[in-house]
């Protein structure tokens, strides 16, 4: 479905994607993840179409992206931070985007009755903590039944129940075949849902494989230590 | 197109600081036609006022909403939405609210007290005027990813067309005395936004008698229709040039 072919980015001197090639199929949910400024978040940026690669192309259900926008109109997109306009309220954005948004046939609203914002529709951005804004950027994601869900450490900043609540709701939406790409730190927290791991390094990655696969190849059984394993494994060779 | 716009215009219209700018013209417009008796006065003296306050606020005004709304850039561009539209959309709500601004707070006055051509003259050129440094405040914000120091260059930008060009000016025309460099001065004046604007007005009130010859020959050019069509056309040249090199670098950017 999405396929990102030979993407390097430079800012600068800096090189943040070393020549990234990555296929992501439909009914998979990817976990990618790697130390902190490894390039996960500027790799889901260039699929977004938001970070413009130096060199090589991405392709969304075969199209290249470049110049492209319709294509999004299929992807929801969970920002790591959120940040909206500070007079607006949450009533206000979610109206906003509905109104961007044309495809108002089937809106997903499952996660804004579960997150109970009802009461709080009428309170402006800029009163909000950290924790409601990143679910307002949850259901604004997952609002319009996108095919694609690109969720950028989804669960940081919530509360165990709002986090317990967005992950039934990742589960539920893998189960209907979308594609969903994750990038998170904490691993035991999707350790049930993923079925793929994108292990990223020093812009480059590390390795892609199924978790039956990694599982096996590792002989662990606990995915966090299946990475450990691989690490040290590659690092002593 | 017009909903991102609306949504930009109707978020600056509700922080008090437009609501601010806005009494502000009017205080001082209201207040300038009630000292002098002669409108034409108070037209020179708001003139003076306006061209430094209007530049001022468009240009950092809009240079701070531009870096605050980088986040609400960011979330756009994860939707559907062609680039160029969502720059377009800011520079249409930006321009849109603080032309609404000038038009309340000094558009009404000048109407009710200086009803004339030089009166709807000089808020056409209120209005060209917040146009050109929007677009100027664009580009600033786009050339630097820093907002201490994007805010940096659109004061800078406000000094040198505000009150160092001037002194350029005045540099250039006291070292070249001897020549005739009169007409050349009409280019010059090109170049600064602000001083077209002023001599625009200046000329409509007949105290080009006080700029001596330069004043005769501005007279002779930008008197006519024809020259003042060129002159029209250079302020609309002003508000759109440095826009478009901002909307090609925002297509090229990294978010």
């Amino acid at each position: 479905m999405i396929e990102v072919k030979n993407v390097s980015k430079q800012f600068g001197k800096l090189q943040i994607l070393k020549d990234i090639s990555l296929t992501l199929s439909k009914g998979e949910c990817v976990a990618m993840i790697g130390p902190n400024g490894c390039g996960k978040t500027t790799l889901i940026k260039t699929i977004l179409g938001m970070v413009i690669p130096t060199k090589g192309d991405t392709f969304f259900e075969g199209k290249s992206i470049q110049n492209e926008y319709a294509y999004r109109n299929k992807i929801g997109y969970m920002p790591q931070i959120g940040r909206y306009p500070d007079n607006m309220t949450i009533g206000q954005i979610i109206q906003m985007m509905k109104d961007i948004r044309s495809d108002h046939d089937n809106l997903d609203e499952q996660l804004y009755i579960n997150f109970k914002l009802g009461g709080l529709l009428e309170k402006k951005m800029r009163t909000l903590s950290g924790g409601t804004t990143q679910k307002v950027s949850a259901i604004l994601a997952f609002l319009f039944n996108p095919d694609v869900l690109i969720l950028d450490e989804p669960t940081a900043g919530l509360d165990p129940v709002a986090s317990e609540i967005l992950k039934e709701k990742i589960s539920s939406e893998k189960a209907k075949g979308k594609l969903i790409l994750i990038t998170s730190h904490l691993l035991s927290e999707l350790d049930d849902m993923i079925t793929q791991i994108v292990f990223m390094q020093d812009g480059n990655i590390s390795f892609h494989k199924g978790i039956q696969e990694l599982l096996d190849e590792t002989g662990e059984q606990k995915i966090s230590k299946a990475i450990a394993h691989y690490l040290k494994q590659t690092q002593h060779v | 197109m017009f909903k991102i716009t609306k949504i930009v215009l109707l978020d600056i219209l509700k922080s008090k600081f437009v609501l601010f700018y806005t009494l502000l013209l009017f205080v001082m417009s209201w207040s300038v036609f009630n000292l002098e008796d002669n409108y034409a006065k108070g037209i020179l003296s708001l003139l003076n006022l306006i061209l430094l306050t209007i530049p001022l606020v468009s240009i950092m005004f809009s240079t701070s909403y531009l870096y605050n709304s980088s986040e609400f850039v960011e979330l756009l561009l994860g939707q559907p939405l062609k680039r160029s539209r969502i720059w377009i959309s800011f520079y249409a709500g930006l321009s849109l609210a603080l032309t609404l601004a000038f038009l309340v707070g000094t558009g009404i006055p000048v109407l009710i007290y200086a009803f004339s051509t030089v009166g709807i003259m000089m808020i056409v050129i209120g209005v060209l005027i917040t146009i050109v440094f929007i677009s100027l405040a664009m580009l600033c914000s786009i050339l630097t990813r820093d907002k201490a120091k994007g805010i940096g260059l659109s004061i800078v930008l406000w000094l040198f067309f505000a009150l160092l060009f001037d002194g350029i000016v005045l540099f250039l025309l006291f070292q070249l005395s001897d020549y005739p460099i009169e007409k050349m001065m009409i280019g010059v004046s090109a170049l600064n936004p602000i001083d077209l604007s002023r001599i625009l007005i200046l000329l409509h009130l007949d105290q080009s008698a006080l700029m001596g010859y330069s004043g005769a020959i501005f007279k002779d050019f930008f008197g006519t229709t024809s020259g003042m069509i060129v002159s029209l056309s250079a302020l609309c040249a002003w508000a759109i040039a440095p826009f478009l090199i901002s909307l090609k670098r925002f297509n090229k950017k990294d978010l």
